[in-house]
């Protein structure tokens, strides 16, 4: 056990002094929600009506309805990211030396997914403060609350592009899987408006969003940041890290995955 | 033996890279896997080093079955692959505490044997540099230092000297057969390229995944020199 966890904590650190070497990543990350938050929430707010709905007590703004879904945005385009870097490393061969380690692969791909999960949270708590000095405010124990539930978003966004990674043969091919993945996952989602909202325009768009695991990570995370729990959420957000998780390493295994169709 | 390869096969679909490989390498051998490009000496590796899963055969390293134990296998494993690992922007002694901490090695305990893997090597003045600012030499001894600090029983070098220049091709080939003899370390060196071999050597003679040859170097070339010899029995099945 004492060898797993010195290879997990290598594995972190590793994460975090690459992430520290790759300063513009941090920008892009930031700047990407601050953008939505602070431009096009403005013209938005106009346009979009929000009623009370839980866990919000009373009418709030656009802004403030929008950061637990920016929050999931940075979750979700870092485990992209992460998984590009994990494209990036299988075609470098550093990913060769982390699968040879003799310790299990579940723990090795686990212990990778920790390291850019924790680099996302720590570009969430960021942004949390960025929002803060424009004024938008949350419940000061909520900044606290939400943490596991950035962690658990942080591990299924991140396992889903440990699953991408592991079936994607060459990095030109994944900017397509991007594009297909991202930015469905993202405007399908409650992260900008309300589902309510979407099922008054159409009834399928609303089931898809509320089938959209992306949808209920936002949802943790709403609701965590207001100091509360939403069952469903968490429920359909650890399911879909099981399965994510379970896609990983099962196309990371050398009998199925990637490694041995690339030849 | 040390490494032990049987009735070893593997296909890509209906493409055949292996078909009933079988060689043992003894302790503190030096054995070089000669064959010419796309003879399967990388899906070979890959198999060793359980990147790939058998679909036929058996692997043992040091006495352990690869499929029946492979962390225990994997440990008594080092591996330079043919294709540089080193993550560049981290620092030579950054890139081997990874690669210890990987191994259950930390603190103290790691930093000597770094300390020593280095030095061994001639790469201890190195240890601060990041690794991008090393020349290809530099980057293969590196390698070399890393893949033996857990004092590996088996050492597997996938073409280690592509890509570098005469004299340090030599120096290389030189120190892991200096290596072999003074630490009884069992090492499976592949190459295309003969003159990295020696007479004492044991050559594993691979061609379209299967093995011509296999004995002492000076017993198979006989009185022809050994670019002959290879290019005779390669050529001859070509």
């Amino acid at each position: 056990m004492r060898h797993a966890l010195i290879a997990m904590r290598a594995i972190v650190l590793r994460e975090a002094l690459r992430f520290v070497h790759q300063r513009e990543r941090f920008i892009a990350a930031l700047v990407r929600p601050l953008v939505w938050l602070l431009v096009f929430a403005a013209g938005f707010r106009a346009a979009l009506g929000l009623s009370i709905s839980p866990p919000y007590q009373t009418y709030i703004t656009y802004e403030t309805y929008i950061v637990p879904g920016l929050c999931g945005m940075i979750l979700l385009f870092n485990g992209m990211q992460s998984s590009l870097s994990l494209v990036y490393d299988r075609e470098m061969g550093s990913m060769r030396l982390l699968l040879t380690a003799p310790l299990s692969r579940a723990w090795l791909l686990f212990s990778k997914l920790l390291g850019s999960t924790i680099i996302s949270i720590l570009q969430v708590y960021a942004f949390l403060l960025v929002a803060w000095l424009f004024d938008i405010t949350l419940p000061g124990w909520g900044y606290v609350a939400v943490l596991p539930a950035l962690l658990l978003g942080g591990l299924m966004l991140g396992a889903l592009g440990l699953a991408l990674s592991s079936f994607i043969k060459q990095l030109e091919n994944f900017a397509g899987v991007m594009n297909f993945v991202i930015f469905p996952m993202f405007f399908l989602s409650s992260a900008l408006y309300p589902l309510w909202k979407m099922a008054e325009s159409s009834e399928l768009l609303h089931d898809i969003c509320a089938a959209n695991p992306f949808t209920h990570t936002v949802e943790l995370i709403r609701f965590a940041l207001y100091v509360e729990l939403n069952p469903m959420a968490l429920l359909w957000t650890a399911l879909a890290t099981v399965v994510f998780m379970a896609l990983a390493v099962w196309g990371y295994d050398p009998a199925r995955g990637m490694m041995t169709r690339k030849g | 033996m040390s490494l032990q390869v049987s009735d070893l096969s593997f296909s890509y679909g209906p493409k055949t890279a292996l078909e009933a490989v079988s060689f043992s390498v003894g302790h503190g051998q030096f054995a070089a896997l000669l064959g010419p490009n796309g003879a399967g000496k990388s899906t070979l590796f890959s198999l060793l080093t359980r990147l790939f899963v058998t679909q036929g055969g058996t692997i043992s390293i040091a006495g352990h079955d690869l499929a029946a134990a492979p962390l225990s296998a994997m440990a008594d494993l080092g591996v330079v692959f043919q294709q540089s690992t080193l993550d560049l922007d981290l620092t030579v002694q950054q890139n081997l505490r990874y690669f210890a901490a990987l191994h259950g090695m930390s603190g103290r305990s790691a930093d000597m044997r770094i300390d020593a893997a280095l030095d061994r090597l001639g790469m201890a003045e190195r240890a601060g540099e990041k690794a991008r600012g090393l020349n290809g030499g530099h980057r293969r001894r590196t390698e070399i230092a890393r893949a033996l600090l857990h004092q590996p029983k088996v050492l597997l070098l996938d073409e280690p000297t592509v890509g570098l220049d005469a004299p340090t091709r030599a120096g290389l080939t030189q120190h892991i057969h200096d290596l072999c003899s003074d630490t009884g370390v069992t090492v499976l060196w592949a190459t295309h390229l003969t003159d990295e071999v020696r007479d004492r050597d044991q050559v594993i003679l691979l061609h379209r995944g299967q093995v011509l040859a296999d004995g002492r170097c000076g017993d198979l070339r006989g009185d022809h020199p050994l670019p002959e010899y290879f290019a005779q029995m390669t050529g001859a099945r070509a």
